[in-house]
């Protein structure tokens, strides 16, 4: 979130669109609930089923999934064609007036440099031209017609809202009802706030749902500012800060890359990451990439990274491809070539897609290794549980350890909630049995690992026999201690920058935040975007101040909000050129002539003058971006794409299916449905009673929603002759399940260009293990594709068919 | 103190029946404090409370865990019961249908005890010790390491990179767990490290 939870009550326009936040953060979508008993704001909710959020909305318009992207096109060209444009704001804090590069264009659903058999764009022309003094060349009148603004002016051209209504199958009436609505958000005393989830993630072009809304919010002149922003509401209680701290394949902590093979060297890994200004005076703040690297190359390797070694950067492991994600990682399984797998707190036969592939995976691993407080259907993967869980038992080689966990109440740490707050917890209660901390259970590995490296030597021991390991109890870290670690300290005496006869920081102390962080190897940082969590102030993150002057909802002394305590994100594009806020009645900063005052805490340098220094500074051009050069590979803008499986052809290209850049695997390629066999489009979602595959071990929820269903509307009822509650067999190309059918009037068929589309929905909580009834979920049928940028599976818009059946168990 | 007196700590104080004139000077009438004084104490005064965050949804709600015994003195400490925070700025006290079960998660039946084994072609997991499980899962992976280790690639460049075994994250663990995680993971070469996010 670029804002936070509390921070919805300044609204005046809510846009639900890609989430359901009534029902899977209902405490939160609380603050909309206030926003508009107490601003008046409107609910608008756009989406394939009329849901709880839908159900307490102003307005709702229905959607087909996957589309999205046109929808939102169309709603940014009714903006401009309406003149419903910040223009203020779009002109100074946007690079709506940069120049493209000669020879970009977009003809037939591609852009330029489309390469087919590639599946990949050449995208050179998808940048900014630069002039003689290595800037980027701009046209402040926007007269210029390769100008970004001109080229996305012709790139949405195409969204009427007649086209809207063909593709996305929203009655263009309720669509331009919608856009109305949103385009009064372009006064500066007005704001929407966009919350979004997983209904805009799990798409092979997810990346780019987000940034059309991002798009939109932006010539709007809505972030940055109170009750505006693009709020990701994600989906577990700690994603945000695993996503933080770089537990993925292609990043290290704080949004720091892992280096490639083609990054031979330290100096050439730094050489792409100088990221100079691109315009005069900005920021780009990272700049300062070189201090947080070392500083996290000093913070896992201690005395051992050196100068000498680069920081030990022959350590780190080094990409042959973009990522190992979890769909590489499950087809290279499946091909015999991965050994071993850990499952922390992860149930991947139940979360990731094509259920039939990861079993199949699975069974070809040598060790299986969960770590869990519950029992996993992954856990048992090898256990035959019969049309619910087929396998050979026998047949299945895998040795497998399942090793009990503690759970949040009986642990102590920090959780980062979607508003980017670091809020620490204590244990209250005794684990059960033998269940272990997971930080112990770690701390067991790699001692192990240690031991075995030392005494037989092997493979590359270095990184493992160097790690830094200092702990009061090394056979169990403390969380103190590695909040400590994680907030950064200096390792020598720190001269202060201004006058070096002072020390800033003496050796050994905790730094104030990541601004005192250095390249010479003087500082040791885990995670940059944290620092300042853990200072010599002590716990941040404990603290629990409620006071709020004013009732802006930023509660400044609650906790420790990443960056550097700050709440809203972008927070000085609030205020004008001058620095006065465009909504005086909703300031949050203010220019007071020689530095930022008010009731956050600025997200620019503080003496940086208004008219100088523009607010997006993590970006070169220090403004936002329209049009995002090739730092996206299916394309500089948002473009409609259909779903891998969509019940209509793409009718800008109908040849094209898909996102034409998402990866592929040629063992999925004949597993694609088409809508001739499978005409029904599904999509996946929660319930509120319910999270995930946990809470089906709770007698509670397990009673309030006991077993697995899926929803349709009365029209495909009758026309599979299906009745409410009656069994139904829902099958795709890659399986099928049995469900109860629940026939409601909440999904209604939608007419796209001219064909009716039926929707299937399906929810997600239902396994093999539990205090509830066995069932399913929709990774049963779903297919084995991810978005083109990030491969999250698209979850959200596939192919089915359905018909009548009996019961699991019972012979028709 | 972790804890700090709050409004619940405080009626908590009213529950247990303390004399009529410290209610008193806590701004209660005599009246009020006459009857506090015959009311039952709540089943809760007696707990241990502990502040934590619901552990399902990003929202982060406040909860606080009432249990009997106190972990912090070393005691054995079993939660019987939980509610929302009405200090927290968020949820200000409120618990949606999750989170108002979160003892159930807590106490479910298939919370897991001890640790586990399933031998190859097995149709049943056996106990398993901890030193036991332990000492085999780093022998496999130091087996499966050694023998798959990429130390270099074709053009003889150094990439050390561990591609046969992988890592799935929990995104319900605390920040410091995930930093241990992150830097054993790491260290070890291995690549195909995941967590939730990426779904």
């Amino acid at each position: 979130m670029t804002n936070s939870w509390t921070d919805i009550r300044n609204t005046d326009l809510v846009v639900v669109m890609g989430g359901n936040a009534a029902e899977a953060h209902p405490c939160g979508f609380k603050w909309v609930t206030e926003a508009k008993a107490h601003r008046g704001a409107k609910l608008i909710v756009v989406d394939p089923r009329y849901t709880r959020t839908a159900s307490v909305s102003d307005f709702y318009a229905p959607i087909r999934q996957g589309t999205d992207i046109a929808f939102l096109l169309g709603v940014i060209k009714y903006c401009i064609d309406n003149d419903k444009v910040q223009w203020e704001y779009t002109k100074a804090f946007t690079n709506a007036s940069y120049i493209v590069k000669e020879g970009f264009g977009y003809s037939d659903g591609l852009f330029t440099g489309y390469d087919e058999e590639k599946r990949d764009y050449n995208r050179t022309t998808w940048d900014y031209e630069i002039g003689e003094d290595g800037f980027a060349v701009t046209d402040p009148t926007l007269q210029h017609p390769r100008c970004v603004w001109n080229l996305l002016k012709q790139h949405v051209a195409v969204y009427t809202p007649e086209m809207v209504e063909r593709i996305c199958g929203t009655p263009r009436d309720k669509f331009l009802r919608v856009a109305q609505m949103i385009s009064e958000c372009s006064s500066p005393t007005k704001t929407m706030t966009s919350m979004y989830a997983l209904g805009w993630t799990q798409h092979s072009h997810g990346a780019q749902n987000i940034r059309a809304m991002a798009m939109l919010q932006l010539i709007l002149g809505n972030i940055g500012v109170r009750g505006g922003g693009m709020n990701a509401l994600r989906g577990h209680s700690n994603i945000q800060g695993l996503t933080d701290i770089g537990l993925m394949s292609h990043l290290l902590t704080g949004y720091l890359n892992m280096p490639t093979e083609q990054e031979t060297d330290f100096e050439i890994y730094m050489r792409s990451r100088q990221f100079r200004p691109l315009r005069p005076g900005q920021t780009s703040y990272w700049q300062n990439y070189r201090k947080f690297m070392v500083s996290f190359q000093k913070a896992m390797w201690g005395d051992a990274a050196t100068a000498e070694n680069q920081w030990g950067y022959e350590f780190l492991p080094k990409l042959d491809v973009p990522a190992y994600d979890v769909l590489r990682m499950f087809e290279l399984m499946g091909a015999g070539r991965v050994n071993g797998y850990f499952c922390q707190g992860f149930n991947p036969m139940l979360a990731f897609p094509n259920r039939g592939k990861i079993t199949a995976s699975l069974s070809k691993l040598k060790f299986l290794v969960t770590m869990d407080p519950l029992e996993t259907e992954t856990a048992r993967f090898w256990e035959n549980h019969g049309e619910y869980n087929e396998v050979d038992t026998r047949s299945i080689q895998t040795e497998v350890f399942q090793l009990p966990t503690t759970c949040f109440a009986e642990e102590e740490g920090s959780l980062t909630n979607s508003g980017r707050w670091l809020q620490w917890h204590w244990a209250g209660g005794s684990p059960p049995g033998e269940a272990k901390h997971d930080t112990w259970i770690m701390a067991q590995i790699f001692l192990r690992m240690r031991e075995l490296y030392r005494k037989e030597g092997g493979a590359f021991p270095d990184p493992i026999l160097n790690l830094s390991w200092n702990y009061h109890d090394p056979n169990e870290p403390e969380p103190e201690e590695l909040a400590k670690e994680i907030n950064g300290r200096a390792l020598t005496d720190l001269s202060d920058p201004a006058d070096p006869s002072r020390v800033q920081v003496a050796a050994g102390k905790q730094l104030l935040n990541f601004s005192q962080l250095r390249d010479d190897g003087s500082t040791m940082c885990g995670v940059w975007i944290y620092s300042g969590c853990w200072n010599e102030a002590g716990n941040n993150m404990a603290r629990r101040g409620t006071e709020d002057p004013d009732g802006t909802g930023a509660y400044l002394n609650w906790s420790f909000a990443w960056p550097l305590n700050r709440r809203t994100l972008y927070n000085r594009a609030s205020a004008d050129l001058q620095g006065r806020p465009w909504d005086p009645s909703r300031k949050l900063l203010e220019w007071d002539g020689t530095k930022w005052t008010g009731y956050d805490v600025p997200d620019i340098a503080p003496t940086a003058r208004p008219d100088q220094v523009m607010p997006f500074i993590m970006n070169q051009e220090g403004v936002s971006r329209l049009f995002t050069r090739g730092m996206l590979r299916d394309g500089p803008f948002p473009a409609h794409m259909e779903p891998f499986e969509s019940p209509v052809p793409n009718v800008m290209n109908p040849r094209m299916r898909g996102n034409p850049v998402a990866r592929v695997f040629q063992s999925d390629l004949s597993q694609f449905g088409n809508a001739d066999e499978f005409p029904f489009a599904a999509t996946s979602y929660r319930l509120t009673e319910h999270f995930h595959y946990w809470t089906k071990h709770n007698r509670v929820n397990a009673a309030l929603q006991p077993e697995f269903f899926v929803e349709i509307s009365e029209e495909l009822a009758a026309l599979r002759q299906v009745v409410n509650g009656g069994w139904v067999r829902v099958w795709s190309k890659r399986g099928s399940v049995k469900a109860k059918a629940v026939v409601t009037k909440r999904i209604r068929p939608l007419n796209c260009d001219g064909r009716v589309v039926h929707v299937v929905g399906i929810p997600l909580h239902w396994g093999f293990v539990g205090a509830a009834k066995k069932g399913f979920g929709p990774n049963s049928l779903s297919p084995f594709v991810g978005d083109a940028n990030i491969e999250t599976p698209e979850y959200k818009a596939f192919l089915v068919n359905l018909e009548p059946t009996t019961a699991p168990g019972v012979q028709s | 103190m972790n804890v700090e007196l709050s409004r619940r700590g405080f009626l908590k104080v009213g529950g247990a029946g303390v004399a009529a004139t410290s209610l008193g000077a806590m701004g209660f009438s005599e009246a009020e404090a006459a009857v506090a004084a015959h009311v039952r104490p709540l089943k809760l005064a007696n707990t241990t409370e502990t502040r934590n965050t619901c552990p399902y949804c990003s929202v982060a709600c406040g909860v606080i865990l009432y249990a009997k015994g106190d972990v912090r003195k070393g005691e054995r400490a079993e939660i019987i019961h939980v509610e929302g925070d009405a200090d927290h700025p968020t949820n200000l006290g409120t618990l949606c249908p999750k989170g108002a079960a979160l003892k159930d998660f807590i106490q479910a039946p298939t919370r897991l005890q001890h640790p586990m084994w399933r031998k190859p072609g097995s149709d049943r997991f056996e106990r398993i010790s901890w030193d036991q499980a332990l000492d085999r899962i780093a022998r496999l992976m130091k087996e499966d390491r050694d023998a798959n280790f990429v130390a270099k690639n074709e053009a003889g460049v150094p990439v050390n990179r561990w591609t046969t075994t992988g890592f799935l994250a929990a995104s319900a663990t605390t920040n410091e767990t995930a930093w241990a995680t992150f830097k054993v993971v790491k260290a070890l070469g291995i690549v195909g490290f995941d967590n939730q996010a990426r779904v």
